[in-house]
């Protein structure tokens, strides 16, 4: 096109005439189809829309028309570049779909794949289960109250009443340490965690209401139901007023805490030389409810169909026990109660054979992870 | 014990379970409720059938084997007549013998056919004694008295078929040890009549304490040994009378052996009234009996067959001979009752309960008398006791009772307790009654008088058991006892020793209404504080040892003098020197440990051995070391008040040290192989890192430091010290690899590592420390800076990183490191002002040619940033070249590449 040009020289532009600019056109739309990724895709966008492709160079031409030509080159080039950036904006969007369907895919991996760089660690249940029972006392408002492992024998039977001789001394299966020549030392292992009360009670101010859970010692030989070792959890109550009603409410309350609401417990006459009244506590079975001990029920391994299980002992402390820790029996009165871990554990998750709470093996350990 | 229920009800008049009474089931849980524990109940007999009362007719002696073998000829009614093989040969045509016929089955379910043995057909069985478990006679058959009815049952017959119950007699309740004491029991718990069995089949009420010249003196030398003691004689007994099958059956229900006529009496009234009694050789004594405390040197054969040596604190029955029986616990083997002694002595007597379970004790000889003893006799029941033993020592094996008795006495003390009338109610929670509450008391055998309203406030309980008490617990205005109100006072029965004290009282109330009759009172919530930071803490410790792959374990606390060998400790290494246990379990480990180590080492290598290859483990135990100086002993203090402050301290001093410590050992991969790549062994950096773990939970100042130790390998052991407070430090523990020989003798792989820290010492360490203050968080950029520093290769990294942290902190206002003010940094603190080094990271040690010989190249980065605004380039440089000018300082470092 040559469109006379009064104002200023007539200079021909090749590069804007419709032909020439539909050419340009043609040769981007077809660069951009033939592009077969987003890298052919960006050269063809360098040839074809950037600053050195012939349409970016027709474009700033269109200056050196005459003005009357100027509008209609301009509107030519303009819906030329547009047609291509719209066919590259298309392109592209094709491309990256293409490559996201075909990479990604590619690059999918096996999601149930183990990682097990590092093998799991946890706590003793018997740590995690003494805890529990602890937490629930705690919560309840009781402090956790500890003594020592090597006891005076002095805190683990003398103040606790047992008299000196009396069978129920014998029955504890006491180890004793012998003193600098192989001599009587007044020490023993502590065979409860009963001397712990006595402990609290020298020591803390009443009222007092304390929970001691803790190692145990009496010279059994290890085997399924016995340890020499062992573990006991101990709660001791003294305050004013106090009477075996107070003592059910917190047994009471302690199971529905620890194995499940709406348990009943029972108390039967039994004997401790520091509690007088002294009872044996029953749960009913948490698995049959004592569904088991009923005609007609359904056996109950864990009850062993009794219906109910024998979970701890308790008792008001005895006045002689309160004396011995210079308290006065006639203002205050105290209850106590205490259980075994061990035994709560084989209730509670199972355990049949003791030796594997002392064995160390780490599959037992890991069974129960981090928590009771 | 074990105790027939035909018995019982013989005393406790309940209706029997076939005329609507209670069945044994109900009468279990009566008396479980009651205190006595039923453990078991054993229908005995109730398996039997088909056995019956016959005669033997005619005896045909077989020969030609290699013993002797009868056939008989035996009927059991009209026209029923069998033959059968016996092998026994105590018995004679026209006894009278118990015939199981074919069909028949034994105890045990044992099942009796017609079979062809001996060439003959054995139409039946006939029994001996153990076969129908009725004793452990094996030997003989059991021969019945001449008017055993023909034909009869003999289970029936025999009254073989009975339930026994095992009563789980508690230490407290010596009367429970008794027919007597349980029939009692059996009576109160259904309101039924009870007949005391130390009432019935005694001679007239005058002859049962008339003394006699003519029995057997007698005298009690040591009132505190004997306070009852009586003998009688019985003269002329059949030695060889036998035992009547109904005291055998009631024996061998009881648990107890047939004997003699003599021991077997003894033996039924001991099981039916609860008293001892013992039976000697009239013929073997010599000079009168005087009830003593045993002289050095004597000595005494028992009837076991064992030589005794004595001891000053042993009970004696001697005679002029010297020692004749250990008191109320087995009798000497020199005055037996023997297959010839016609004429007895028998002894009836209360001894003192301490002194029989001292003395069973020594001798670790428990016999069913010291065990009845040591729990407490009925004080008052000898004469008694013995009268009857008398009597039916005559009335079974003939010959004649010598009128009256020798009977020795020292007074006993007169129990009396007075109390509130309401203190059951109060001890309970609940209200009784003033009728209830004496009536139960009654019940039990107490005597209880009450006084009239109002009579004033009752003694202390303090008083009423001989207590002292100390001004600060004056009775209390609202005391449980100073309304004024009725007064009991209550004397309990003869053979109730264990109640002296009102809660004792109380106690009867309460079981015998019913422990269901309690009522439920909710807790109140006492104002806890919940754990202690150290509490807390060891929670804490242990999971994130869990968290961080170590399984917790419990170890054994035994030790033996092989475990400090394989530890490889010296000979002078106070961890030799643990607690010794005077009775241990097993001679080879008498020890309490010192150290959780070999503990932990053991179930280490059990697990190993169970075919785990990888195992991280942890203990938190308690360890025990000697203390400097202790007393030789722990005080046993009196219980009659509480003790004095210097008390308290004279057994804390006797203790042993008792530090709770954390351990853990581990062995194989820390991190597996896999998919993922190569696992990688466990190593000392490991060890060390657990040890980091605890501390850190602890939020303890702490520093490690290079140190040698058993069992640690002596270049890969690190010392842990925690701050307690600015300037001190606390050695906490060890850790690292286990010295070679240690893992050798302990059986390990190569290079398994171990630590473990004195957990109590890090606790107090950390106790003062107050809550975690907050950081400032800046939000601006860091500026990061790496540095590689060369520094000797003895110098330890934590130094340099010491030194580092200490030359940026002081170009923080409030920076720790200004103790240096002369330092280098050229009031840098005007520019850099509030800089700080918030991370100091090293990346990677280097050693080799390009470092020099004996150094190792050190990179950190360094991480500075600071409160308000972003650092300039210049400023992290300047920053930077402080920190590193104090590492050169402090450690001679030298900047790797630097100018």
């Amino acid at each position: 096109m040559s469109a006379p040009n009064k104002s200023y020289d007539p200079v021909p532009v090749t590069a804007l005439s419709a032909d020439e600019v539909a050419r340009m056109q043609a040769e981007a739309l077809a660069a951009i189809a033939a592009a077969a990724d987003l890298d052919q895709l960006k050269a063809a966008r360098l040839a074809h829309a950037g600053d050195r492709a012939p349409i970016t160079l027709a474009n700033a031409e269109i200056g050196a028309l005459p003005p009357a030509a100027r509008a209609e080159a301009g509107k030519r080039v303009g819906t030329a570049r547009a047609a291509i950036r719209a066919a590259l904006a298309s392109r592209q969007q094709e491309l990256e779909a293409d490559r996201d369907r075909r990479v990604l895919v590619e690059e999918a991996v096996d999601v149930t794949l183990p990682w097990d760089r590092a093998l799991p660690g946890a706590r003793h249940p018997v740590t995690t289960v003494a805890e529990r029972l602890a937490d629930v006392f705690v919560d309840m408002g009781y402090e956790i109250a500890e003594g020592p492992e090597v006891e005076a024998e002095w805190y683990n039977f003398d103040a606790l009443n047992f008299p000196p001789d009396h069978p129920a001394r014998e029955m504890q299966d006491t180890f004793f340490v012998a003193g600098p020549d192989g001599g009587h030392s007044g020490m023993v292992l502590r065979t409860h965690t009963s001397p712990v009360q006595i402990r609290a009670m020298l020591t803390r101010p009443l009222p007092l209401y304390v929970v001691s859970p803790g190692k145990c010692f009496r010279s059994d030989t290890l085997d399924a139901t016995h340890s020499p070792v062992f573990h006991q959890i101990e709660g001791l109550a003294v305050d004013e007023g106090l009477t075996m009603a107070d003592l059910r409410g917190a047994i009471s309350s302690f199971v529905e805490a620890m194995f499940g609401e709406g348990l009943r417990t029972r108390l039967r006459p039994d004997f401790f030389p520091f509690t007088e009244p002294s009872a044996d506590v029953s749960m009913e079975c948490h698995v049959c409810r004592g569904a088991s001990a009923r005609p007609g029920g359904a056996p109950c391994r864990v009850c062993r169909s009794q219906g109910w299980i024998e979970i701890a002992g308790c008792g008001m402390v005895n006045p002689r026990v309160l004396v011995a820790c210079g308290i006065d029996p006639d203002r205050y009165s105290g209850f106590a109660f205490g259980l075994g871990i061990e035994r709560a554990l084989m209730i509670r998750h199972g355990v049949t054979d003791i030796r594997d709470t002392v064995e160390g093996d780490v599959r037992f350990s890991r069974a129960f992870g981090t928590e009771a | 014990m074990l105790v027939p229920l035909s018995w019982l009800l013989e005393y406790a008049a309940l209706q029997p379970a076939d005329e609507g009474g209670p069945d044994v089931t109900e009468i279990a849980r009566r008396l479980t409720a009651a205190g006595l524990e039923i453990e078991g109940i054993d229908h005995v007999g109730q398996d039997i059938t088909g056995v019956v009362v016959a005669q033997v007719l005619d005896i045909e002696e077989l020969t030609g084997f290699s013993k002797p073998i009868r056939y008989c000829r035996v009927t059991y009614g009209q026209d029923a007549e069998r033959s059968v093989i016996c092998g026994a040969v105590n018995f004679s045509a026209g006894d009278r013998v118990p015939l199981a016929l074919p069909g028949a089955v034994l105890p045990g379910g044992f099942k009796i056919s017609a079979r062809k043995t001996y060439g003959h057909v054995s139409d039946g069985m006939i029994c001996s004694a153990a076969e129908l478990a009725i004793g452990e006679d094996h030997a003989g058959i059991l021969v019945l008295p001449a008017d055993a009815p023909l034909g009869a049952d003999f289970a029936g017959y025999a009254g073989l078929r009975d339930d026994v119950l095992d009563v789980n007699v508690t230490p407290d309740k010596g009367y429970a040890m008794s027919v007597r004491g349980v029939a009692r029991e059996l009576a109160i718990a259904f309101g039924a009549d009870y007949t005391d069995p130390a009432d019935v089949g005694l001679p007239g009420p005058d002859e049962v304490g008339r003394q006699s010249a003519e029995v057997y003196p007698a005298s009690i030398e040591d009132p505190t040994a004997c306070d009852r003691f009586v003998l009688r004689e019985v003269h002329g007994i059949d030695p060889a009378a036998p035992v009547p099958l109904w005291l055998r059956v009631r024996l061998a229900r009881a648990g107890m052996r047939t004997v003699s006529l003599a021991v077997d009496v003894t033996n039924y009234l001991m099981v039916e009234l609860g008293q001892p009694l013992h039976a000697f050789d009239r013929a073997s004594l010599s000079g009168p009996i005087v009830v003593r405390r045993a002289r050095e040197g004597e000595r005494l054969e028992t009837l076991d067959h064992v030589v005794r040596d004595l001891d000053p604190d042993d009970i004696l029955i001697t005679d002029s001979s010297g020692p004749i029986s250990l008191a109320g616990t087995m009798g000497g083997l020199a005055t037996e009752v023997t297959d010839q002694s016609a004429d007895l002595v028998i002894e009836a007597a209360h001894f003192s309960a301490a002194g029989t379970a001292r003395m069973s004790r020594r001798h670790r000889l428990e016999s069913p008398a010291s065990a009845r003893f040591a729990r407490g006799v009925d004080h008052e029941l000898q004469l008694r006791a013995s009268a009857r033993a008398a009597a039916m020592l005559t009335a079974l094996g003939g010959g004649t009772v010598l009128p009256g008795c020798t009977y020795a006495s020292a007074p006993v003390d007169q129990v009396s307790v007075v109390l509130a009338a309401d203190y059951p109610d109060q001890v309970a929670g609940t209200v009784y009654g003033l009728s209830t509450v004496t009536s139960r008391l009654r019940q039990v055998g107490c005597e209880v008088s009450v006084t009239d309203e109002a009579a004033g406030p009752p003694p202390s309980t303090a008083e009423a058991i001989g207590a002292i008490l100390p001004s600060r617990h004056v009775r209390h205005e609202h005391g449980r006892h100073d309304r004024a109100g009725r007064l009991m006072a209550v004397i309990p029965p003869s053979w109730r020793p264990d109640l002296t004290d009102p809660s004792d009282l109380a106690e009867e109330v309460i079981r015998l209404e019913g422990y269901e009759k309690v009522p439920v009172r909710l807790p109140k919530a006492p104002p806890g504080r919940g754990r202690t930071a150290r509490q807390r803490m060891r929670r804490s410790i242990g999971r994130s040892l869990a968290d961080a792959g170590y399984v917790e374990v419990l170890s054994s606390p035994f030790a033996s003098a092989a475990d400090a060998d394989r530890l490889q400790l010296a000979v002078d290494d106070p961890r030799r020197r643990g607690p010794v246990i005077a009775n241990p379990l097993s001679e080879e480990e008498p020890l309490l440990r010192t150290t959780l180590l070999p503990g932990l080492l053991r179930v280490l290598s059990r697990n190993l051995g169970r075919g785990f290859a990888d195992v991280a483990l942890f203990e938190t135990g308690t360890v025990f070391l000697a203390k400097a100086n202790a007393p030789r002993s722990a005080p046993i203090l009196r219980v009659d008040r509480g003790p004095t402050v210097s008390e308290v301290a004279s057994l804390e001093a006797a203790l042993p040290e008792q530090p709770l410590h954390v351990g853990a050992v581990l062995s194989g991969d820390i991190e597996q192989a896999g998919w993922w790549g190569t696992g990688r062994r466990v190593s000392w950096a490991d060890a060390i890192e657990a040890a980091r773990i605890v501390l850190r939970v602890s939020r303890a100042e702490f520093s490690v430091q290079a140190d040698h130790q058993e069992p640690w390998h002596p270049g890969r052991c690190a010392a842990l010290y925690v701050q307690p407070s600015e300037g001190q430090q606390w050695l906490a523990g060890y850790a690292g690899e286990l010295h070679p020989r240690v893992v050798q003798a302990f059986g390990l792989p190569p290079r398994s590592c171990a630590m473990e820290l004195d957990l109590s010492a890090v606790e107090t360490a950390a106790a003062d420390l107050g809550p975690v203050q907050a950081p400032v968080i800046s939000a601006y950029p860091p500026a990061t800076q790496d540095v590689a520093l060369i520094v000797a290769q003895s110098v330890p990294a934590a130094d340099v990183e010491a030194a580092l942290t200490a030359g940026a902190a002081r170009l923080s206002p409030d920076g720790d490191g200004s103790g240096d003010s002369d330092g280098s940094s050229d009031g840098d603190t005007g520019t850099a002002g509030g800089i700080m080094l918030e991370d100091v990271r090293l990346f990677d040690v280097y050693t080799g040619e390009q470092v020099g010989d004996g150094n190792k190249s050190l990179a950190y980065t360094l991480r500075f940033r600071a409160p308000d605004r972003t650092l300039t380039a210049g400023e992290a440089a300047a920053a930077r070249d402080a920190a590193v000018a104090e590492a050169a300082r402090q450690t001679g470092a030298v900047l790797r590449g630097g100018s």
